[in-house]
């Protein structure tokens, strides 16, 4: 090409260049409002005939990856199909359960995102969450608590408050924010997940790890050095999780999960996965 | 912009959490990777052997893992923060990329003027350190600057670990605020600030040291 | 007990489960490094060719990403391009931001390969009445590809080694699938870091050794 048709394609190509940036943009900001507006869960499961469930891949007990299937297993995902039937028998749409492994650090990021519909993931309702997101009935009654080293000396959340105790929580987690009221002279360290924080309470990175007791029990289960120590210090019942403002969902599915209640299905989930931690009473567990 | 001006103190922290992580691994790895590059062109086989085998291991797995393993496994032994871990592990990941760096830049001085410097009687040492290297870092310095580049970077691997760094504060002001859109522009903002100069220096140096050749 | 931990963690379903997470790190990186491959390729000849303005605006877009960490563009993909209506399933999210970083480390690639070959070939070239874009398509380009062989090589194993960074958004590869099965039993965290350890290393020093072959055979 001669100069001066090289300067003409430079100049053409940058203005498109630049039309196609700013058109971009412009796009993007009018999508981003537009999926700030009302998305239906309930409609759009219904239209799909799915419903796409955020999962705990490396909690004991509630969601831990069977490496054979490839699927989680545990208390919440068996509460998620148990829930996905009967929404279906109350709506007359057959619909499927899907399960999507999610970190504690990304579950509230993906429902935003509509990458899952619904989230059973070990989820603690507080009304900060529920500005964002709503929260159905609680499905699972839960506290925060310690996990320490059974000879570490430490009895109680109170012992440890001193600036030369670590404290590992979740990033995330309601213990992220809770755990500093209780000692607020402990230093934090979060990490992005229970695997990697039960590994540095055991590396010694930290003295204990903080979180749901029911979570905890699960370590304790599989390492007996460790155990909890003072019980728990806050209440914190866990809830599934939708987008924000999401009536139709939210009722169908707390009407699914009072009907599980009554039939005796949740008392069988809870005996399946709960009847065998030591320590814990899990009849207190039971649906009355 | 709110978002900025709400959260500035924490982005501020981990932009000087990145710079700390970044500068002492960048001072190791120069070090270390000075050190195991000469090994391999000492004349010893086993020392060679060692430089060879020390650089092939580290280029060759993820900085995660490394990461990792120092973090959970050998902070058992020897305490160490995430912070710690993540600044040492980028330190011996780097060093092996630096070594090949040097290497190749002692490689490329004239093999002559080792000869002649040994010839006036010099050791390998002196020769090495007054002769060689001086040279060999002039012309490998954009390199050089390419994997300082590569280092900050790679510093966001901190946040796995809780090493407090600017993408670490960036995942925890994105949990906290769901705006994560304009958290992470902010945060690539400040990695800029960081890389961006840099690499235009760099761009600026190869273009003259290209003239001068 | 230790070594009890390293036989049982190794369960031929665990195994399977791990050799898959690096059916995924193998398929992200091929995919990503040849999308780059083609991208970084358009990206490095307008920035050689320099056209007035455009490359000069394509270059600095270009070294914007270039200098970004990696974890923050996966991150970026994955939590906020949905927010402007972009949702991409977890392992495409993973390709595109590896592809986005690795076509603006492999158009510098490019742009070097090009400007190493010798000018006399281009006006050779057109003296023998050949077109501008047919010297760079059978002249300069096969040339150009011949010496960038190995660097593209060490292009794919940084692309190998930095799938890793996906466990951030929870992609099920191999560091990932690592940790679940340490999160199975904690005594099995040594065992299996090694493990994926040797495999990374067995793959890439494989790859390098491959580039080196390259080299030679093409100097």
């Amino acid at each position: 090409m001669e100069k001066a048709k090289k300067r003409q394609f430079g100049i053409i190509a940058t203005i498109v260049l630049v039309a196609v940036i700013v058109l971009g943009l412009m796009w993007a900001t009018a999508t981003a409002n537009r999926n700030a507006e009302h998305q239906d869960t309930l409609a759009r499961v219904e239209k799909l005939g799915r419903i796409v469930w955020g999962v705990k891949a490396d909690t004991r007990l509630f969601g831990l990856m069977d490496t054979k299937t490839g699927i989680s297993q545990g208390f919440d995902i068996d509460i998620a199909r148990a829930l996905t039937v009967q929404i279906s028998k109350q709506t007359g749409v057959p619909m499927s359960a899907e399960f999507v492994p999610v970190s504690t650090a990304s579950k509230m990021q993906l429902l935003k995102n509509t990458n899952i519909d619904g989230s059973v993931s070990t989820m603690t309702i507080t009304p900060e969450r529920e500005k964002i997101i709503d929260f159905t009935n609680q499905y699972f009654d839960a506290g925060q608590s310690i996990l320490v080293k059974k000879d570490s000396g430490i009895n109680s959340i109170k012992d440890m408050n001193s600036s030369k105790y670590t404290i590992i929580v979740v990033v995330g987690t309601t213990a992220a924010t809770e755990t500093a009221k209780f000692a607020p002279k402990a230093k934090l360290l979060a990490v992005q997940d229970y695997a990697t924080g039960m590994q540095a309470l055991k590396s010694g990175q930290g003295q204990a790890m903080s979180t749901d007791n029911a979570i905890l029990y699960g370590f304790a289960t599989e390492n007996p050095d460790y155990h909890i120590a003072g019980g728990t210090f806050t209440h914190g019942p866990y809830g599934i999780a939708f987008d924000n403002n999401q009536k139709p969902m939210i009722k169908e599915t707390n009407a699914a999960l009072a009907t599980i209640k009554q039939n005796g299905i949740y008392n069988q989930l809870i005996k399946k996965w709960f009847s065998n931690v030591p320590g814990l009473d899990w009849h207190s567990l039971e649906a009355k | 912009m709110a978002l900025l001006q709400n959260n500035f103190p924490t982005f501020l922290q981990g932009f000087g959490y990145t710079l700390l992580s970044s500068i002492i691994a960048l001072i190791g790895s120069m070090i270390l990777g000075t050190g195991f590059a000469i090994m391999q062109i000492v004349p010893q086989k086993w020392a060679q052997v060692i430089g060879n085998v020390y650089v092939q291991v580290f280029r060759n797995i993820p900085l995660l893992i490394i990461t990792f393993f120092f973090f959970l496994v050998v902070s058992k032994y020897v305490k160490m923060s995430g912070f710690t871990s993540g600044t040492v592990a980028l330190m011996l990941y780097t060093s092996a990329f630096i070594a090949e760096t040097v290497r190749a830049g002692i490689l490329s001085v004239n093999g002559g003027q080792m000869e002649g410097a040994r010839a006036n009687g010099l050791s390998f040492a002196q020769a090495m350190q007054y002769i060689i290297l001086p040279q060999a870092f002039r012309i490998a310095l954009p390199s050089l600057g390419n994997q300082f580049i590569n280092l900050v970077k790679n510093s966001s691997i901190l946040a796995f670990v809780g090493g407090l760094d600017l993408m670490y504060q960036g995942n925890m002001v994105a949990a906290n605020t769901f705006d994560t859109f304009s958290t992470y522009i902010i945060v690539a903002i400040f990695y800029l600030i960081l890389t961006l100069p840099l690499s235009y220096y760099i761009q600026h140096l190869e273009r003259k040291l290209k003239r001068a050749l | 007990m230790v070594t009890l931990g390293i036989f049982s963690a190794f369960t031929p379903q665990n195994v399977l489960y791990l050799l898959g997470g690096l059916g995924i790190t193998v398929g992200v990186s091929v995919i990503s490094v040849i999308l780059s491959l083609i991208f970084g390729s358009i990206v490095g000849i307008i920035q050689f060719e320099r056209l007035p303005y455009f490359s000069k605006f394509v270059g600095t877009i270009n070294n914007i990403i270039r200098n970004l960490p990696l974890l923050l563009i996966i991150f970026f993909v994955y939590f906020a391009l949905p927010k402007i209506g972009i949702h991409l399933p977890i392992f495409w999210a993973t390709v595109i931001a590896m592809s986005t970083f690795e076509s603006a480390m492999l158009a510098e690639i490019v742009r070097g390969g090009l400007e190493s070959v010798d000018n006399g070939q281009f006006e050779g070239a057109r003296a023998n009445g050949l077109s501008n874009m047919q010297t760079m398509i059978y002249i300069v380009l096969p040339q150009a590809y011949k010496k960038m062989i190995p660097p593209i090589i060490s292009q794919l194993i940084s692309l190998v080694k930095d799938t890793s960074l996906a466990l951030g958004i929870v992609l099920s590869e191999m560091t990932y699938r690592g940790q679940i099965v340490y999160a199975q039993n904690s005594t099995y965290i040594v065992p299996v870091l090694i493990a994926i350890t040797l495999v990374y290393f067995l793959l890439n020093y494989g790859l390098s050794l491959l580039a080196k072959w390259a080299d030679h055979k093409l100097a």
